[in-house]
This record gives structure tokens, sequence and C-alpha cells, in this order.
């Protein structure tokens, strides 16, 4: 039912729900109004309202939409005055014990239990007890914290780990409203996709380490983009601000990564950041390198590898370069006939869900692009010739060959 | 059969009808299955086993029978719903969780008389196609799961459990698996997954009606211990004849249970319907304690909404309505219904005028705050709000916004959970603050903070106290 | 915490009542075999019953804590469980509870929901309060150990506690 009120416009506020998990209906917050059409007798046309529609026999216990599913006839009211008393009930009992963390926590401007107390809730306390307490800041893996009091007990943190990752770690213990997420010491969650349950959380009680603390959602800017941690490619969103990236956050494409990234790819952006990265063209002169303009190294680029053709001249071009990149690798090596042209290939260990064992991002495109048909096997080749000084120039673009 | 006699000080009153307690409080009976056999035990399993499955059912339909549990259910047709064209294993759940406040009645089946239970399940395991049921008892019932774990090997040894039972080609197993001290298992749902080794949060119905996706996803029934040892007598006599005792709609006996500000508290096996509150209070249960008048009564566990002394009743009587008052109404389901209320496991609790109904309803809060399981959330906040208002009332911080509030939190909480608990947690606050609101009331002049139960809810106050 | 041949032979036991693929299905007879011989359920117990039924500890931790069956401290020699619900509340439990702390030596001043149960000095008793028993008509009533006891009131208490040594 929540899917079709979705198609229809009328979206339901939910919690629990995720399209990508079983549907466990425990936040309470899908409930609407559900009828049925009274079944006319045999021979007999079924009664109609002045819009022509049938007219609908509707249940006095409102239903949650998030596990029912949709029949014939079948109506739904998600704005009637019975719908939203529901929605403003669950919105009360989901901050009566939740702590005032607005100000220090990573999930506001994304966060569910603000946009529906807005759209959804009372305005008014009138709870005048003491706050359940619960941990603050428990380090439950070695890239998440939780915020116990945050937590509106979901479940698709759990689920998620149980369902998609099979590492059912994450489990409640306790009871009733003392109810509390947790591990167990000696099996935290670690694994290679914890941080989705982060992006899944529909509060703060789980946040990365990496984002804790760091930006605040609504200054950052997000880029569609393509992971490049392995050949995979997650479709994700790039979390930045005045160029420099705070976070990667997973996007939906079905066709390939479902609603998920893994942790590794995740971090990928920190390489950016890395000290030993190129940032300005240089030239060696003498031992040092020096700093240069774009023009100038260029074009002594240009001047040093017109020395060279054919056979003493070979191309190490890299699996993480774009097509259009490769394209152009491909256009300069047929300009300068470059003798051999190969990739650096880099196989690491992959599992049996995203993360793909071949960790350059776009070996299809070299394969398709500088038509290699064996990646990587010509490079034993090339440090032959280089000893022997058969080659004399090597042109590498895209990797280090150094460390 | 010989006519039971019974030990001194326990005889059944005269208004009593006993077939199901029939062996309660006996002279020289023991649990052991000869007593049982040597008294015509098993005979009626012998005789269904002849019957075809379908015919078993059939019978404890035309029985009328309902539930003994709480729900008051048809039992028939709840044996019915098992999917026709099934193919997976079929599982029969007897549940002896008996955890509803006042309620008091399966321990005695279980302690002084386990092989009618025994006998019950085996028949209606054969009625319904299962081959293996699973008792589950309460954890605070040891002595309980030893003396049932002792009944099946006597069974077992008599060749009335196992494989060929009776020499028939049924085969059945019973395993004894004990609870932890959880009264939500005593929800169907919960019981299951509490049987499944999980958490026990009941589940969403639709889709897992256990009689289609159960125990392991397979046809489960699950019946409370009375149901089944009815199942029994229902065989032994015949549905249609079962079906006469009691009252139309509400059919054969059942035991009540009471407890609180009586003379006489303890548990009566009655016809259903054939015994009026006032009967049940003044005649079998000695009236009230000396100089003390009836204020309230809760009739069927403490899930049931309180009936106020006094109040009368517009119930239908054929074609017309009649009023009746607290004390005429018959002790059957459809009545107490009627009234509001509801007839549940069989716990009736009386309360005197010496009762602050503000702390008894804070007793039931604190009972169903602790109870909550937590798995959806108007249940699991709304149970312990309810709870601290009424601790922090009781302590002298009430307010007078404080009835409105336990009201409309009683009300954001009904109808809207997972399970019938959120009723069951509910119902007790709707029904409290609406027939005593003056008690309530009472409560909300802020006086000196005095000794509270709960040090939270004397701080609560404190503080209220200072925003004067 | 040690194993006994015993107790390892009595949970393959529990757990051949249930499917050969539902292991899971025996984690409370396990759980109450372990307190039946140890008094409580510590650590190493989680993890042992977590491996013999191959699942997660985290979800043995969830049962241990969910139910009030189920101790992770060590109680006294002898431990008794008080019922404070409506009818044994009414019946004066709460005045029975005091009279039998009094006696045995048992401070509850430091129990709380995450603690509720208090060891006398002494170690031979531990109390705490339980939720109805199912014996409404007899209250106030209590467990100690797998003994029932009903209509304790306060002026039985002595005599109650005398009956254990």
């Amino acid at each position: 039912m929540i899917e079709a009120c979705k198609q229809a416009a009328a979206e339901v506020p939910h919690y629990c729900y995720h399209p990508k998990l079983t549907s466990p209906g425990n936040c309470r917050m899908c409930l609407v109004e559900m009828g049925m059409p009274p079944r006319p007798a045999p021979g007999e046309q079924p009664d109609l309202d002045e819009d022509g529609r049938a007219k609908i026999n509707w249940m006095p216990r409102p239903v949650i939409a998030c596990a029912n599913t949709v029949a014939e006839g079948m109506g739904i009211r998600t704005q009637s005055l019975l719908a939203k008393e529901c929605r403003q009930g669950v919105m009360e009992f989901l901050l009566i014990n939740h702590p005032l963390d607005c100000p220090i926590c990573d999930q506001a401007g994304e966060c569910t239990l603000q946009e529906y107390s807005v759209e959804h809730g009372n305005g008014e306390s009138r709870f005048l007890e003491g706050k359940v307490k619960k941990p603050k800041n428990v380090e439950i893996g070695p890239r998440i914290r939780l915020d116990d009091e945050r937590c509106v007990l979901c479940s698709r943190c759990v689920r998620f780990s149980k369902e998609v990752v099979d590492d059912d770690v994450l489990g409640f213990v306790d009871r009733g409203s003392h109810s509390v997420l947790t591990v167990h010491p000696d099996r935290k969650l670690k694994n290679n996709y914890s941080l989705n349950t982060v992006d899944i959380c529909p509060v703060g009680a789980l946040t990365s380490n990496d984002f804790r603390f760091k930006m605040r959602v609504w200054f950052m800017r997000e880029t569609k983009s393509v992971c490049n941690g392995c050949a995979r490619g997650c479709n994700i969103l790039i979390g930045s601000r005045e160029n420099k990236i705070y976070r990667q956050t997973p996007r939906e494409n079905n066709k390939v990564n479902s609603a998920w990234m893994c942790d590794s790819g995740r971090m990928e952006y920190h390489k950016l950041e890395h000290p030993g990265r190129l940032t300005d063209p240089m030239i060696k002169r003498g031992r040092k390198h020096h700093t240069v303009d774009w023009t100038d190294a260029v074009c002594r680029a240009a001047r040093d590898l017109t020395k060279f053709k054919g056979e003493q001249f070979a191309i190490i071009a890299s699996g993480r370069m774009t097509n259009e990149e490769l394209y152009l690798t491909r256009t300069l090596s047929e300009s300068l006939e470059a003798g051999i042209v190969d990739i650096v290939t880099r196989i690491g260990t992959g599992d049996d869900y995203l993360a793909h064992s071949d960790k350059n991002p776009n070996v299809n495109g070299v394969r398709k692009i500088l038509r290699l048909r064996s990646p990587g096997s010509k490079l034993k080749t090339i440090r032959a010739k280089v000893a022997k000084g058969e080659i004399k120039a090597l042109l590498v673009l895209g990797e280090n060959l150094l460390t | 059969m010989a006519e039971p006699r019974y030990i001194t000080g326990k005889k059944p009153h005269a208004r009593e009808k006993r077939m199901i307690f029939r062996n309660v409080d006996r002279a020289g009976w023991n649990p052991s299955i000869e007593k049982y056999i040597k008294d015509g035990g098993y005979k009626t399993l012998k005789k269904s086993l002849k019957l075809k499955p379908g015919e078993v059912t059939d019978e404890v339909k035309a029985s009328g029978l309902r539930g003994r549990g709480g729900a008051g259910f048809p039992t028939g047709v709840k044996w019915g719903f098992i999917p026709p064209n099934n193919t997976k294993p079929i599982y029969l759940i007897c549940n002896a969780d008996e955890s509803e406040p006042g309620t008091f009645k399966d321990r005695y089946i279980i302690h002084q008389d386990p092989h009618q239970l025994i006998e019950g399940i085996l028949i209606s395991s054969y009625a319904v196609g299962a081959k293996i049921a699973y008792i589950y008892i309460r954890e605070e019932f040891p002595e309980g799961a030893i003396i049932l774990e002792n009944a099946i090997e006597e069974a077992r040894k008599a060749g009335l459990l196992g494989k060929g039972i009776a020499g028939t080609g049924f085969e059945c197993e019973i395993y004894v698996h004990r609870g932890a001290g959880a009264y939500i298992c005593g929800e169907e749902t919960g019981l299951i997954e509490s049987l499944e080794g999980k958490r026990p949060y009941p589940r969403i119905k639709p889709p897992y009606f256990p009689a289609a996706l159960g125990l392991y996803m397979c046809p489960t029934i699950v019946n409370n211990v009375e149901s089944l040892c009815h199942v029994k007598h229902v065989m032994e006599m015949g549905g249609k004849q079962y079906g006469q005792l009691g009252t139309p709609r509400n059919t054969g006996t059942r035991i009540l249970c009471v407890s609180g500000d009586v003379q006489k508290p303890g548990y009566f096996e009655i016809e259903v319907g054939k015994l009026t509150m006032g009967e049940l209070i003044e005649d079998l249960c000695g009236g009230m304690k000396k100089g003390r008048k009836l204020k309230a009564v809760i009739p069927g566990g403490s899930s049931a909404k309180v009936l106020r002394a006094g109040e009368t009743y517009t119930i239908r009587d054929g074609d017309q309505e009649k009023n009746i008052g607290l004390n005429d109404i018959p002790m059957d389901f459809d009545t107490l219904a009627a009234c509001g209320s509801m007839a549940g496991s069989g716990g009736v609790i009386v309360m005197d005028d010496s009762r602050d109904m503000a702390w008894v309803l804070n007793n039931i809060n604190t009972f169903y705050a602790h109870e909550s399981c937590g798995q959806c959330t108007p249940c699991r906040e709304g149970s312990l709000w309810m709870k601290k208002i009424t601790d922090r009332m009781l302590a002298g911080g009430g307010v007078p916004s404080d009835v409105e509030t336990l009201v409309s939190v009683g009300d954001n909480i009904a109808g809207r959970t997972i399970c019938a608990f959120g009723e069951a947690c509910s119902w007790p606050t709707q029904s409290f603050v609406g027939k005593f609101p003056e008690e309530f009331k009472k409560h909300t002049k802020r006086r000196n903070v005095g000794k509270a139960l709960n040090p939270e809810a004397k701080v609560a106050s404190a503080s209220l106290m200072d925003k004067d | 915490m040690e194993v006994t041949k015993e107790l390892d032979e009595k949970a393959d036991e529990a757990i051949s009542h249930y499917p050969a693929d539902e292991k899971r299905s025996a984690a409370l007879p396990l759980l109450h075999l372990v307190q039946q011989q140890f008094g409580f359920i510590s650590d190493d117990a989680v993890s042992w019953v977590a491996s013999k039924l191959e699942i997660e500890p985290i979800k043995i931790l969830e049962l241990v804590t969910f139910y009030p069956g189920f101790r992770q401290k060590a109680p006294g020699k002898y431990h008794i469980r008080v019922c404070r619900t409506l009818s044994c509340a009414m019946s004066g439990c709460h005045q029975t509870m005091e009279r039998i702390c009094e006696i045995a030596g048992i401070d509850r001043s430091n129990v709380s929901h995450h603690d509720p149960i208090a060891v006398s000095a002494d170690g031979k008793f531990s109390i705490e309060f339980a939720e109805c028993l199912a014996s409404c008509g007899t209250g106030p009533v209590c467990l100690v150990g797998d003994d029932f006891h009903e209509e304790v009131k306060p002026k039985d208490a002595k005599a109650l506690l005398a009956k254990y040594k």
C-alpha cells in the first residue's frame, strides 16, 4: 500500500519501512485508513458515489501501509482526521524520550524525525516526566558511533545487517521503553558495508566516525558520481562544500548497486587529500622538481616525447582513467606510434556482494578503447625493455610507478 | 467413573459444575496416569481416534467452544483456518503461559490434572493434523514443568504418545518448553517467536496468521490450557451435548478466578452465563469484607475495562433493550462485552471502597510498562508514560492536565499497535479515568511531595512543584 | 565456565526437541540449564550457548536481557521473588517485602530497573519483585527458588525464611 500511495503522489510518512528490506511494521507511522467496497449481492451492481467510484466501507481501525498489499477496489485515506491523529500520536511518542540533540546531531537537516515533527507533529510538549536515559557515543564498530537515546528502534540497521550482508551482529537488549540497540563486545559491526546502516538510520542514532561533527548537511552540495574504488561502479553522491569533499553516500541504481556501497569505496575520497598528491605541474631540473605552469609543462612534455617514436616509446595508462581520457590516450599513442600500451592492473579481494576483486574502476574502458585484450600482461616486457635501453621514453598516465 | 470427593475445606460450591476442575482438590487424587486411567481417562482419546480428524473438528465447531485464554474466539473456527492444501508440518501449541493478572486456573490443571491436558492436546493434535505439540509453560511454574514432563513419560510408556498411539496410525510428540518471565509470550505470535528462540516480538497480522504462517512459518494452532481440556469433554459427551451447557453462543463451563476484597477469594467452575456477577461475589465468595462496600470490579483479567459499582448497562434481550446493574451481569462473553468490558481470561478482581483507584491504576500501569516488549512505538513509549504520570500523581506531583493527558495517551495507543497488548495497556487507563474521574482529579491538587515508590517520580514531582 | 559432559549432553537432548534446522529454538532451554547449574548467566555462558546453537552471541544477549527470569549476576544462596501485581499488592505484598528484607538483612535502596536484585550482606538471600505469579486468590505469594509460597503475610516472613538453612 505504501508504494501505491507513493505512486499516487500521496506519500505516507514512515520510519521502519525501507523498499530494500522486509517490513516489520513497528514504527506505526504509516498508519492509514483503509476500506473495501462491499461485495454486491449476486446480480446487483455495486453502490456508487457521486464521482462514480464504488462506495467504501471504511474500517474503524487504521492499518499500516508498509506491510499490507493493495486489492482491487481498495480505498486508502492518507489525509483523513484519523490518519493525521495517528501520526501526531506516533510523533509525540517518539519525541517524549528523544534527547534534545539537534544542535550536535549530524542527522540535522536530513532527519525524518525533524521533518515529520514539522509536518505531522504537535508543536507543544505535554510530557512532564523524566526521560529514559541510554548510552551515548558508543563505539559499536571501528567506523560507527551509536547514540542510543536517539534510536527510534525501527530496526532498519538490524534488518540490513542480517538480510543484505548476512552479518547479524546488531540486536536489541533489555525490554520495553528501555530497549537499546547494541552489539556483542566480541562481535562488533565491522563488515565492509557497515556504513550503509548510517545512511538508512532515519535519525542520528548511527553516525559515521568519518563524518561525525564535520559538516552540516545543508551546507553541502551533492554531486552525482560513480565510485572509483573498484570495477563495480556503485553510483554515489559526493557531498562537498567549496570543493572539499566531506562524505560519499550511495545513490540508488537497481542495475548496479541497489541502494548500497561498501565502506572502503566510501572512504576513497580521502585519497584526494593525500599529501603526496601532485597538485601542480612540475619539471625536474637537476635533482629537484620545480613547479611550473601548465603551458611550460605541456610544451616541455610534447618536445621531449616527440624525440622518440615507435619501439622506443611506450605508454602506461591507468584503469582509473575515464573513457574520455582513454580515448585521448589512444589518440596520443597512435600519433606517436607507441610501441607498447598497457595499464597497471590492480587485483584485490572481492566479496560476494558489491566489492569487485578488480580494484580498477574502468578496465572495461581500457579493453574497449585502448583495445587491450590482456591488460597488465605487457608490464614485464616494458620493464625489461627499459632496462635494456630499448625503450627510451615512457609516458605514464594516472599512475605512480615509483612507489 | 466415581463421583469425586473433595479435600475438607475445598469442596466446590453448590453453584459450580466441576468438569475441567473435576480432579482439582480431589481427595485421594494425584497426577499419576494410573489415577487418571482408573477414573476413565484416555477413553475419549481412543474414541476420537476412531473418527476422521475433520469429524473431530466438526464436533468442536458444533459445541460452540470459545477460547478460554482471553480472546474467546471459537476454537473450532480457529482450527478450520489451516490452509486446505497445506503440505508443511502442522504444530499445536498449548499456551500454558498463564500471566494475565487476576487469573489462576491453568496452574491447577497443570499441577493437579496434567493428563487431562495431555489427552486434550492429543485429541486436538489429531484433529488439526499436528505431529508435534509444544507446551509453552511459564518459567514461574517450575514444579509444573516437571509434573508435565513426568506425565508425558507416563503417557509414552502407556503407548499413548509417540508412534502408533493407542494402536492406531496416529503419531504425536509433546515437548515441554519453559518460558522465562514475559507476559507477552502469552500472545500467540509472541509465543511463537519465543519458541523459535527469538525475542518475543508479536508478528503483524496480516500476513502472519498462525494458522497459515506460524511456528517456523508452518500452520500452527495455539490454544489455552483450559480450552484444550474442554476439547476432551466436547469429544466425551459430543459437541451438541456440550452445547447444552452454559448459554447460547456462550456454551460450556469456565473457571472464574476471584481475588481482591472478597471474603473468600478462589476459583469456581460455572456454566458460562448461568451465574451473575452479584451471585459470584455474594454467594460464592461470601461477599465483601466486613464493613466494606463494592466499589469496582475488573471482570476478565487486568486488561479488561473496569466496571463501577452502581453502573447500569443497556443490553439487548432478544428484540428489546433492557437495563441491568453490575450485579445482574451474567458471567459470559457476550454480555460482558456488551457492558463495555470483556470476559477475558476469567480473572475477576474485586475492589472495595478502601481502594484508591489511582493507586490501583498505577499498579496496573506498572505491570504493563514492565511487560511491554518494546517493538512498536505507541505501546513502548505510551505504557511507560502512563505509569510515570500515575507515579507522579500518587507522589503528590499531579497537575490538572494529567487527567486529560492520561486518557489521550491511552487513546493514542489503542487500535494502533501490532498486537492486543496495546488495548490491554490502554483500556485500564481509559476505563479507570473515565469511570472514576473524581478519584484522579483529587490527585491533581499538588501537595507536599510525600513518599514515592519511585524516586524518579519524586524528582519529577518536585520539579513541577518549583514551577508554581 | 566449566561445561561438564553432563551439561553438554542435556543441551544436546534439549536441541533434539526441535527440527534439525531450527536449533535456535533451544535457546531458552539451554539458558535454563545454565542458570540451573550456575545460578546465573555469565558472559562465558552467553558465548557457549551461542556457539552451541551456531548463532551470533548478540542473539543470546538479546534474550538474556529481555527475560527477567534470567539473571546476569550471581544471586544469593536462595533467591526470593515476591509478586507485586494488583491482587498481591492489595493483600499487602509491599509490607511483606519490607519485612522479609528486614529479617534477612537485605538493603533494597540501590535497586533500579537495570539492577532489580538485592542480595543480603551474608549472601544467603537475594530478592526481587516479580509480576503476577498466577495465584491471585492466595496473595501475597512468592517463589523461593522453585518453592512456591502462598499467603505470606509480614508475620509469616520469619517462619518462611527459617525454612532455608
